[in-house]
């Protein structure tokens, strides 16, 4: 196992370190020292302060996605995974349950995208239905292929992910703990506050660092429901590599590797992942 | 519902939150069926409602191969590529969770590379897999001779493409792993050991038959996770493609019902396996439960 990991995964990272180092010309790269590919991604960046050059504008589109869809995911999947892990009684109702939850995964990711066109779209269910109550008069345009297609289509995609994790922590909290806060008189917000939620932080932050990774890296969502118009971190990695331009590809890659790595350890000081398998 | 178990009615939050979660299942399953019902849609009707009538005509078509790049070439390659990655998976995985039953030299590098293989961004996996295989092929070229000169590329459905997914299935057979033996009594083994069981033969009688629901369990995720995966096969499955690389591209270009259609179809082929599965795992299940324990019969 540590060989195909050594193989497919530690190896090719190294190589694209090394390579986002590498000079590149139309057709190849050359193995030869140069912050080529970084100098160019951050080409024009100093001249243009205050004002935002194209990558780090990128970068702030990229994470304002993901603290959207971060955003969305937390509140939709606590209320979800409290509800399985609080209100339903039975251990086979909440296996029948998550089980309904579970099933839409079994479908392609593309397919879900794709799902959304025909309710979004300009003669798609939700603008006809609007037209005919009356509330507009002409198609809504920022629908489909915009940043609420996107976001909306994350939310939709990846919430799961923060339910399980969510959910496994939620259903180890001792109900005593629960009482007892009743009992000493906590209003039912305050235990939400001040007991389950601090109890629920592991899972809270496991969840999060799945969907922020997912996010940030993503490029396929974003070029689907984006009507591949939006800019984001992923796509700039798979522009440059249409372009066969690898070394500036690499260069984007380890940019991106870093803000993600800072990003999950700063998260995972909060927590230790082993201990909660 | 199930019936509130005291004779405390339920709380305010209970219904707020219950219509949370069915809005939640709505919004899960609404699209899906938007395009499951419009893969059905008559042969003059486009990607929209309403149906113009109701055919398997896109079906037809795709079967055909007319129209779009040929789907069934693609298909086969994922199944093929799903049933590879599901036996290494469940082998690889298996194995490494014995392992690490037991401390061991490098337990804790391995663990964490599990996970970082899980956590980093798909693209950079698949971008480093791809420029491995590009450097590798041009050493090939400058130092194979006569022999290099020959050759094309190692990139492939079977040793780039199955590398990047295995980045992808392993980790999660692993934590499958971890969480079946955290729950694993270790006295049965014992007992095994005690009767005069070699190591193999305490494995194959007495872990594997315990664990094998669970094993099921992970060839499953093995097969549905490759049968899906699309970001990191993007830059190294090589010339050819995987069903969902077929289907990113075709969102692009199609504007015909036929996309829906592929959508159900594969959708269809991720529930046989996942219900094939299932049943094995629930015969298993019953098989162990005849067979399992003779505990309080008397015959120690």
């Amino acid at each position: 196992m540590m060989l195909v990991f050594a193989a497919f995964f530690l190896l090719p990272l190294c190589f694209v370190i090394m390579v986002s180092f590498w000079d590149y010309n139309e057709y190849e790269m050359i193995p030869a020292f140069t912050t080529r590919g970084y100098y160019e991604s951050f080409e024009g960046c100093l001249a243009q302060l205050p004002g935002l050059c194209t990558i780090l504008k990128t970068y702030v589109e990229t994470i304002k996605l993901c603290f959207l869809t971060w955003a969305f995911t937390l509140v939709i999947g606590f209320s979800v995974a409290y509800f399985l892990a609080f209100h339903i009684k039975t251990k086979s109702m909440q296996i029948g349950l998550s089980l309904l939850c579970t099933i839409p995964f079994w479908t392609s990711n593309v397919i879900r995208m794709i799902a959304w066109i025909p309710l979004l779209g300009r003669n798609g269910l939700v603008n006809t239905g609007l037209m005919h109550v009356g509330l507009i008069d002409k198609p809504l345009e920022w629908l489909l292929f915009s940043e609420f297609a996107v976001v909306l289509s994350l939310v939709h995609l990846f919430t799961f992910f923060m339910v399980v994790p969510i959910f496994n922590s939620l259903i180890r909290i001792d109900k005593r703990l629960i009482e007892a806060a009743y009992d000493a008189g906590a209003s039912g917000w305050q235990t939400l506050w001040n007991v389950v939620i601090p109890l629920a932080k592991p899972g809270i932050v496991i969840g999060s660092i799945f969907v922020i990774t997912i996010v940030m890296g993503d490029f396929i969502t974003i070029g689907v429901m984006g009507g591949q118009q939006l800019a984001a971190a992923g796509k700039i990695i798979e522009v440059r590599l249409n372009a066969l331009q690898f070394p500036a590809a690499a260069a984007n890659a380890v940019i991106l590797l870093a803000i993600t790595f800072l990003i999950i350890s700063a998260l995972s000081k909060l927590v230790d992942i082993r201990k909660e398998l | 519902m199930p019936k509130p178990s005291s004779d405390t009615s339920r709380p305010k939050s209970f219904y707020i939150l219950a219509l949370v979660f069915t809005l939640y299942v709505l919004f899960l399953y609404g699209p899906m069926f938007a395009i499951f019902t419009l893969s059905f849609q008559g042969p003059d009707g486009g990607l929209t409602f309403p149906m113009n009538g109701v055919s398997l005509h896109w079906f037809y078509k795709l079967f055909e191969g007319t129209g779009i790049v040929d789907i069934g070439a693609a298909f086969t390659r994922s199944i093929k590529l799903g049933l590879v990655v599901m036996v290494v998976t469940v082998v690889l995985s298996v194995m490494a969770g014995m392992a690490f039953r037991k401390k061991f030299a490098g337990s804790a590098v391995l663990f964490y590379t599990a996970i970082a293989s899980l956590i980093v961004p798909s693209i950079i996996t698949s971008l480093g897999i791809a420029l491995e295989f590009r450097l590798i092929d041009d050493s090939v070229h400058h130092f194979g001779g006569t022999w290099g000169e020959s050759w094309t590329t190692g990139m492939g459905l079977f040793s780039s493409g199955l590398g990047a997914h295995l980045t992808w299935t392993l980790p999660f057979g692993l934590l499958i792993m971890f969480a079946i033996f955290n729950r694993f009594d270790a006295t049965l083994e014992e007992a095994a050991r005690d009767l005069g069981a070699s190591p193999w033969q305490t494995f194959r009688f007495v872990v594997l038959p315990i664990i094998l629901p669970s094993v099921v369990g992970i060839g499953l995720f093995g097969f549905t996770l490759s049968w899906d995966e699309l970001a990191r096969s993007s830059q190294a499955i090589g010339a050819v493609n995987t069903l969902p690389l077929e289907l990113q591209g075709l969102t692009t270009t199609v504007t015909k019902p036929d996309i829906y259609a592929l959508g159900t179809l594969t959708s269809a082929v991720s529930f046989i396996a996942i219900f094939g599965a299932l049943f094995v795992m629930n015969l298993l299940q019953k098989r162990q439960n005849r067979h399992g324990s003779d505990a309080g019969k008397g015959s120690l």
